[in-house]
């Protein structure tokens, strides 16, 4: 029985051992080859990079109509930064009106801004500057190309009306149709305020189609006719707050912080064994699988480090820490109060136990305030700081205990001065 | 130690403490940060380290009162921050400036950012929200798993941690921005865990006890957890006093207050939290002995 609790014991510190060097330095097996956490978790914008803006609806809707503009919005914002090719971006709606846009990697911040407020207002207007049809009732719009009067083929951005548009469009060509003056015969095709093109109306048309010309590329073709299907925001939205970070920046807070975080765990580690000897020891275990589930939980969930997220990682680390004091502490009471070995581990994990339950629960709950009301980075610290203490109670209660109990029944549990006592 | 017979002396240093804390901040003010007031900050990595006043030859130009700070590894970089509202094209426009004085290589600000003062009253709105919510639900769940009286105590403790730390920041006018939020609310969620360790002591002891010396049961309960109390109070501060000494800029204002935090949520759970519910409980016993008699 001891011989096999021993070489159990020395083969689960293998284990995490040399996971954690996989972890640290990546892994290499032939074919497969497992990246460094470092490389994997996903940083937060204040430590990869990018840019931030905070967009404010200007408004006076409440409610249900305030909750459904903002939605969409957020939905056409998204189609935008789409259209950048960021990187997983981040739009979230805050509060009521705000909307923050993420965009993690992006080095100019004007083009994203530009590009994240700009609205194609697309309106077709009649010679009387009365507006026919505008993008609001646009459904499709697509990249063409039709031949031009010199007999090249040309990109233009056509376009689809839905039905109400297509009648509006209908009507407005038949009486301009009908008009002699060639000068009242055409119809003017207007995007942000500046005329794109002028066509002169023959027939009427009612198939809902229409086409813009004008001296397109391919290039610039697409992005008008991104722009139009992306739609007009139903909402005027105002710069509140921006923000540009620069990379380097952000790499030399992450190395820093890593470094510190290190050093701090390895003064940790040896003080859980120089307060607690063996426990101690299955402490430092148990902390390191702790820190591995923690990051791969983060990295499964794909929550973004942040700075704040450090901070909130390094408290939990102290939570998950003070969850293996509450429990030896407790353990080195019952073997002074003359328990035994086994007595004293079962008795003096059952009582630390509701300390640690309850203790965690409510700053669980301090935690979920945070994830909920908070914004931006606070939010990120209440996420790591909900998934650190979930873990860490999950790693003191079962890996602690388990570990623990294969102790007690080996040789080292002839001393019990290695327990502390 | 008998901490609850000298109760009165913590109660009286702390109430102290956060008077003059409102005091200051009621006539000198708050050094709020720019997420509060609205205002722009630029971040400029200069390549060498730049005296002051020859930042302001440059910063004059567009604001007088503008705050400079140095900051990185051998103070390289500036932070530039303005009460002023600035655009896109003008921070690019100071950040050129710069870039041309001292010949810089890269083509961006490292940290540009702008917000509108409307963000700060929100911010604060939102804070005490939170605050209100975290106790609530602290208060809830310790009336649920203890007592009443427990709650109540722990909640009042949490209440002396955040005026503590509202005077800590009024009093060496450190500046108030979200982190400051960030780390109230952490604080509180520290000092409750502390709290309740002792609680749940007090708890367990007063079943093994019949008497119902409170002074007594109290006093034990805390020399009993002591030594976890020191523990974990010291490896969790010396990895945050790392990430203070080691880490950015950016970083260090958040790992200041959750040091000085952490300290206050030690001490709170010692010498506020119990004392408060010896309080609680012998007022309420000694009315039960009234009326019986």
């Amino acid at each position: 029985m001891k011989k096999r609790n021993m070489v159990i014991f020395i083969l689960i510190i293998a284990i995490v051992g040399s996971i954690s060097f996989g972890a640290i330095n990546g892994v290499k097996l032939g074919k497969y080859k497992i990246p460094p956490i470092k490389q994997k978790i996903q940083l937060g914008l204040d430590l990869a990079g990018g840019v931030y803006v905070v967009l404010e609806a200007q408004t006076k809707d409440t409610g249900k109509e305030l909750e459904k503009k903002m939605e969409q919005t957020k939905a056409i914002i998204t189609q935008r930064v789409d259209s950048l090719g960021v990187a997983e971006p981040n739009i979230v709606i805050e509060g009521k009106k705000r909307i923050r846009v993420e965009l993690a990697g992006i080095k100019n911040s004007q083009e994203a801004i530009d590009l994240i407020g700009k609205t194609a207002q697309l309106q077709f207007v009649d010679p009387q500057g009365k507006i026919v049809v505008t993008g609001k009732n646009v459904k499709e719009s697509d990249v063409g190309f039709q031949q031009s009067a010199t007999g090249k083929e040309e990109p233009v951005v056509s376009l689809r009306f839905d039905k109400e548009g297509a009648k509006k469009f209908e009507e407005a060509t038949k009486a301009l149709s009908q008009k002699t003056d060639p000068k009242e015969k055409a119809i003017f095709i207007v995007v942000d305020d500046k005329v794109i093109s002028s066509p002169i109306v023959q027939q009427p048309i009612s198939d809902g189609k229409a086409v813009i010309q004008g001296s397109f590329d391919v290039k610039s073709a697409t992005e008008l006719a991104n722009l139009i299907r992306a739609g007009a925001l139903p909402v005027e939205l105002k710069q509140v707050q921006t923000s540009v970070i620069g990379p380097t920046l952000g790499l030399e807070s992450l190395d820093k912080s890593i470094l510190a975080g290190a050093i701090g765990l390895l003064i940790t580690f040896l003080f859980m064994i120089v307060m607690y000897r063996v426990p101690g020891f299955i402490a430092d275990i148990c902390l390191t699988i702790y820190i591995l589930l923690t990051l791969s939980i983060m990295i499964g969930l794909d929550v973004k480090l942040t700075l704040p997220g450090i901070a909130g990682l390094i408290l939990s680390i102290g939570m998950a820490v003070d969850a293996n004091i509450l429990i030896f502490e407790r353990i080195k009471e019952e073997l002074k109060s003359g328990k035994s070995l086994r007595m004293a581990v079962d008795s003096g994990f059952k009582r630390a136990l509701t300390s640690v339950i309850d203790s965690n629960i409510t700053t669980l709950i301090a935690g979920t305030v945070l994830y909920y009301l908070g914004t931006g980075p606070i939010k990120g610290f209440g996420v790591t700081l909900i998934i650190g203490l979930c873990t860490s109670m999950i790693t003191a209660v079962f890996v602690t205990k388990f570990l623990l109990k294969l102790t007690v029944n080996t040789r080292l549990s002839k001393n019990t001065k290695l327990f502390g006592a | 130690m008998n901490i609850v017979k000298n109760r009165n002396i913590f109660f009286t240093l702390s109430i102290l403490f956060i008077v003059v804390g409102i005091f200051m901040a009621a006539f000198k003010g708050l050094n709020y940060g720019i997420d509060f007031t609205g205002g722009t900050l630029i971040q400029i990595d200069l390549e060498k380290k730049v005296p002051t006043e020859d930042i302001r030859k440059i910063t004059n130009e567009f604001d007088k009162n503008a705050s400079i700070i140095h900051a990185g590894e051998n103070k390289n970089q500036v932070i530039i921050k303005s009460s002023l509202n600035l655009n896109d094209k003008q921070t690019k426009e100071i950040f050129n400036k710069f870039k041309e004085k001292y010949n810089l290589k890269a083509t961006e600000a490292d940290k540009a950012e702008s917000l509108g003062s409307a963000i700060g009253s929100e911010i604060q709105r939102n804070a005490l929200i939170a605050v209100i919510a975290a106790s609530i639900g602290i208060l809830l769940y310790v009336t649920f798993r203890f007592e009443f009286k427990f709650g109540l105590s722990a909640v009042i403790s949490l209440i002396h941690d955040a005026l503590f730390m509202f005077s800590f920041y009024s009093i060496f006018r450190l500046q108030i921005d979200s982190t400051f939020i960030a780390a109230i609310l952490t604080i509180i969620g520290y000092s409750i865990n502390d709290t309740i360790v002792i609680f749940d002591r007090i708890r367990e002891n007063s079943k093994n006890t019949k008497k119902e010396n409170y002074e007594e049961l109290i006093n034990n309960s805390i020399k009993q957890t002591l030594r976890r109390t020191m523990a974990t109070s010291f490896t969790t501060l010396i990895s945050i006093m790392l990430l203070y000494i080691i880490g950015v800029e950016a970083i260090k204002g958040f790992a200041l207050p959750l040091v000085v935090g952490i300290i206050i949520g030690t001490y709170s759970s010692i010498f506020i939290a119990s004392p408060i519910w010896y309080i609680l409980k012998t007022r309420t016993n000694s009315n039960k002995n009234l009326k019986q008699a």
